[in-house]
């Protein structure tokens, strides 16, 4: 049971909630690394890593920062828009948590209550939820890794995410802002050794 | 909630489903727009999967579009051929248990007074004939007796229509449905009755036929909720699916019972409510 690690699937249907087999959530400073715990700057740096090596990632912002509701939303907003750009990432839009009959469509929202639909025919690689409400993620992240091979990334205000191959804690405009200089710098050196 | 919290976030407008940037812009919040304004707002029922024709789902529009305050409303409602189309719809909403809507409700709306003691929060119970005659009726009932602060409309298609036709308190004598093959046994429940002398302040019987009469009964009664005491519409929304008629016959199946005088549309309001309507509607002209 101590040997789970919440790695990229398909697992199945099903997979366990990785707070069942053992994974604890971080501690302030720390985060989440496929269930292992590690100090943020570590995290940090593979989500650089992960998104830049990406063939198609896609972030997945909630209602949290979809909506302008309340002070600060708005440069996360726009912080979060620069970090896309600079991976060049696809922004899916999670907007509403309630099912939508007779269907979604999977290239305009995503939907934790549409598992099938959620993650676009598995051709999403690498995956960032952020603003997504703790429950609604959870639900959604383990599905992801469920079904598809998606890497599954949470930048979470909160206290993280276990069912998240990647999770921050405590993340705002700051942690933003950090992660696209580490994307920036990555580049630049890339670009040097190139 | 006003709309000044209902913005998307700079820089994501784009990327917003079509659906809730025309809600932002167009939607009926903060305007004082009704029934006869429909088809220049965007309405607050998108899409919906339920039957053609059905008469239900022209009273759910109908009853957005009536709505004092959107903003400011919370609509609880059960489980039947209603709540399906609720996720399609932009307003807060609570789906109870089968029957336990008015004490949900209840609960709600003393929490909303007390969280928002100087903006006054709408809560309408929005539920079938079967959840409010018949499963929820202690629950209705016991929340007139303690004169909550709700509005309760009941959506009366005459048959527990979701679960495919079984009869219910409020079909009509003699009626034959699928899951009810020898017809029913006795009259319709006297709701309305029922209503008025339980304690509700304002109670009406209308229909999707006549759409201002309607919007009035469903402004009337959120409106005396909020000020006066409990309240209580009476929806006849007949069902083409259960009831077997044509869906474009809906309307004129209202408008036959009316002729027959089987259905009447009826306004019971106590001396209070009276005042208190005289005074805000007065305000208003
Ligand atoms: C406690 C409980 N009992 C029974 C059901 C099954 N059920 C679902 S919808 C429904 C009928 C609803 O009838 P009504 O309230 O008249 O609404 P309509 O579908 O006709 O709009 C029933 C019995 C349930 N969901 N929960």
């Amino acid at each position: 049971m101590d040997s789970y690690r919440v790695k990229a699937g398909p697992e199945g249907y099903l997979p366990p909630a990785a707070a069942c087999v053992g994974i604890c959530l971080p501690e302030r400073g720390h985060a989440l690394l496929e269930g292992e715990l590690v100090p943020e700057e570590r995290a940090l740096e593979e989500i650089a890593r992960r998104l830049l090596a990406a063939g198609n990632p896609v972030f997945f912002p909630g209602p949290l920062i979809l909506w302008d509701w309340k002070e600060g939303v708005a440069e996360k907003a726009r912080a979060l828009q620069v970090l896309a750009r600079e991976v060049r990432a696809k922004i899916i839009p999670m907007p509403d948590y309630r099912p939508k009959y007779p269907m979604i469509n999977p290239a305009v929202e995503i939907n934790p209550n549409h598992p099938n639909l959620t993650i676009w025919h598995n051709h999403i690689d690498v995956c960032v939820f952020i603003g997504v409400h703790c429950h609604y993620a959870n639900v959604a992240l383990k599905i992801i890794r469920g079904g598809t091979d998606c890497y599954t990334i949470a930048i979470c205000g909160e206290v993280g995410h276990e069912d998240a191959m990647i999770s921050l804690r405590d993340a705002g405009l700051r942690t933003l802002e950090r992660l696209t200089a580490m994307v920036r710098e990555m580049k630049r050196k890339a670009g040097d050794v190139g | 909630m006003t709309k000044q919290i209902f913005r998307i976030a700079p820089g994501f407008e784009e990327i917003m489903p079509e659906e809730y940037r025309e809600l932002v812009t167009d939607g009926p919040y903060d305007r004082s727009v009704g029934v006869a304004d429909l088809g220049t707002f965007k309405e607050l029922l998108e899409e919906h999967p339920l039957c053609a024709g059905c008469g239900l789902a022209l009273s759910l529009r109908l009853f957005l579009a009536s709505l004092p305050a959107p903003a400011d409303t919370v609509v609880v409602g059960s489980t039947g051929c209603s709540a399906i189309a609720f996720p399609q719809v932009g307003l807060h909403n609570i789906h109870g248990l089968f029957g336990n809507q008015n004490a949900i409700a209840s609960g709600l709306k003393r929490a909303l007074k007390l969280r928002f003691p100087d903006r006054p929060k709408d809560v309408v119970v929005v539920a079938g004939d079967g959840a409010t005659a018949d499963i929820g009726l202690e629950m209705v009932m016991h929340s007139w007796f303690r004169a909550e602060n709700i509005a309760t409309v009941m959506l009366d298609n005459e048959a527990y229509a979701n679960t495919g036709g079984q009869e219910s308190g409020m079909s009509p004598r003699g009626a034959v449905l699928n899951m009810a093959p020898t017809g029913k046994k006795f009259e319709k429940v006297a709701m309305p009755e029922i209503a008025r002398e339980s304690g509700c302040a304002y109670v009406a019987v209308t229909s999707p036929a006549n759409a201002r009469r309607f919007e009035k009964a469903i402004r009337r009664a959120i409106l005396v909720a909020r000020d006066v005491g409990p309240t209580y519409v009476q929806v006849f929304c007949p069902c083409p699916t259960n009831f077997k008629f044509r869906p474009d016959e809906t309307l004129g199946v209202i408008r036959k019972r009316e002729k027959e005088g089987v259905f009447q549309y009826r306004e019971y309001i106590t001396p209070e409510a009276q005042q208190y309507l005289a005074a805000s509607e007065g305000e208003k002209r």
